[in-house]
């Protein structure tokens, strides 16, 4: 059974602040479900569907449920896959309204890394402690990536300039969201020289740390004809796990080499169907490998792929987080999963930042890298599509 | 087989050990590295654990690996949290192990800027002072 054309995003809202001293990371999540509901001309009661990741505060989704008040919950779902989590529910409660168990399901995310804690588990003791991470120095997660970097250069001859130039399209997109945390556009020699965090990659290669949140409300068929405003269409989804494998590390590619084959068949399109695309950027690699595991050009050309302004909206090849990304816009929660999904909704509505819509936006992707380039990691990948396409 | 050390330049955390990997890092005391070895299709495997990731057989091994190696890619921490924000910059890296499997560790020993993809290494071992060494890798002469 497909969920192609079965369901539909009708609400996306993402929190206007990147700092938030004075809010509790409940209220963070319920200001953005609010919101979520409110563009899609729905309620709190209409909501039957919940779904959250572990930066949800409270235990799952039983205590945000309680603190929002959602009393007609009848299909819930805790799934935590990192940054990528937003993007797994939109799949799994597409599932759920095909299958009939829900019709209106609320997503949502939120953090406060920048001025606060993000509540949630601390970490869990994993079967691979000892032989990775903290025993070695991994300090957060921009050395592993620059593991990553490091073999894609050696392998591919790419280069800090070519990394560069998407933090360049990023903070570019970034200058017209007045929103946006940085505002001011980058050159590749002001990224390339900034400081080195871990080599190869410079601080200008980061995301930025917001406080914040987003959510989205999936909903039926039925649901989305009865709606006002414009809803958009799922046509496709994928998931995949990339395993360490016994030792048989290759850190040159993603588990976007399954997720996105899944997403594309099931939405009966192609990489050269899309007009824009939302790639969870926590650094400048993870866009430029996804650029190659999704199918956009060969592996080892994402480096070339990226230069002469290929990402730069509104005229560029493949333009690409037209809100500044998590390199310059927001990463509420040390998360990039839910901002992406609202972006692809933006472009598709037609309601993206001036100087940035896509014209004629009919088909976006939507991929999240959950977890860590360098070790094992959680892979989505959405195709949507205007409501009528 | 390595003496154990004591004079490490970078913290030397213990490990969470359990039963999967108690022989493991018992062995890392004595300065020996140990690899996983499936007697029924073969494959080194790491980290060590009872079930085979590629066969799923549970008839496995705990064997004495070469603890030589080669530097499969690496980065410079130059920023870091904590204890290790003293120790910057150093180097932390992936070395492909002669058996085959690809361990994370870090460099030691040396310049930051000497190593590089490909270079040889062996291993080198930091005591946890809490029943357990650390396996660490310097750069040998090709």
């Amino acid at each position: 059974m497909s969920i192609s054309g079965q369901a539909f995003l009708a609400g996306a809202f993402e929190h206007p602040g990147r700092e938030l001293p004075d809010e509790s990371l409940a209220q963070i999540h319920a200001t953005v479900c609010l919101g979520a509901l409110a563009d899609a001309g729905l309620t709190m009661d209409d909501v039957d569907g919940f779904f959250c990741g572990n930066d949800a505060a409270g235990a799952g989704w039983i205590s945000m449920a309680d603190y929002l008040g959602l009393r007609n919950l009848r299909y819930m779902d805790s799934t935590e896959s990192g940054g990528a989590s937003p993007i797994y529910h939109v799949s799994h409660a597409a599932s759920a309204i095909v299958a009939g168990k829900c019709s209106v399901a609320l997503v949502s995310l939120a953090g406060k890394p920048r001025t606060g804690t993000n509540s949630g588990p601390g970490p869990l003791k994993v079967p691979e402690d000892g032989f990775e991470g903290r025993m070695y120095g991994v300090a957060g997660a921009t050395s592993t990536y620059a593991l990553a970097a490091r073999r894609h250069m050696h392998e591919y001859g790419t280069t800090s300039e070519q990394l560069a130039e998407i933090k360049v399209a990023a903070t570019i997109h970034a200058s017209h969201n007045p929103n946006a945390f940085l505002r001011k556009v980058m050159t590749v020699e002001e990224v390339v020289g900034s400081p080195l965090i871990a080599d190869p990659l410079h601080r200008a290669d980061c995301c930025v740390v917001t406080d914040g949140g987003g959510a989205v409300v999936v909903v039926s068929a039925d649901v989305a004809a009865s709606l006002a405003r414009d809803s958009v269409k799922i046509m496709g989804a994928g998931e995949a796990g990339k395993i360490v494998n016994g030792g048989k590390t290759d850190l040159t590619y993603s588990g976007a080499v399954w997720s996105a084959p899944r997403a594309f068949e099931e939405a009966g399109v192609t990489p050269a169907d899309v007009d824009y695309v939302s790639i969870y950027d926590s650094f400048t690699i993870t866009v430029l490998m996804m650029l190659e595991d999704l199918g956009f050009c060969a592996k080892g050309e994402g480096g070339r792929f990226v230069q002469d302004g290929a990402l730069v909206a509104p005229h560029g090849r493949l333009p690409f987080n037209t809100d500044g990304g998590g390199l310059a816009n927001n990463h509420p929660g040390h998360r990039g999963g839910v901002t992406k999904l609202i972006e692809a909704v933006r472009q598709l509505r037609d309601e993206a930042n001036e100087g940035v819509q896509v014209p004629d936006c009919q088909i976006a992707l939507v991929h999240g890298n959950g977890g860590d380039l360098g070790t094992r990691m959680r892979s989505a990948t959405m195709i949507l599509g205007r409501e009528d396409s | 087989m390595t003496t154990v050390r004591t004079d490490s330049a970078l913290p030397v955390p213990a490990p969470d050990v359990n039963p999967d990997t108690a022989e493991f890092w018992a062995a890392t005391q004595e300065g020996r590295l140990l690899v996983t070895r499936c007697s029924q299709c073969g494959e080194a495997v790491w980290y060590p654990r009872p079930i085979c990731p590629f066969c799923h057989s549970t008839d496995t091994v705990l064997e004495q690996a070469s603890g030589r190696g080669t530097v499969y890619t690496f980065s410079i921490v130059r920023r870091a949290p904590g204890e290790w924000g003293q120790a910057t910059p150093y180097v932390l890296a992936y070395v492909e192990l002669e058996e085959g499997p690809r361990v994370m560790t870090n460099i030691v020993d040396c310049s930051v800027e000497d190593v590089y993809i490909g270079a040889p290494v062996e291993v080198v071992f930091f005591d946890t002072g809490e029943g357990a060494a650390l396996p660490r890798f310097r750069l040998v002469d090709a």
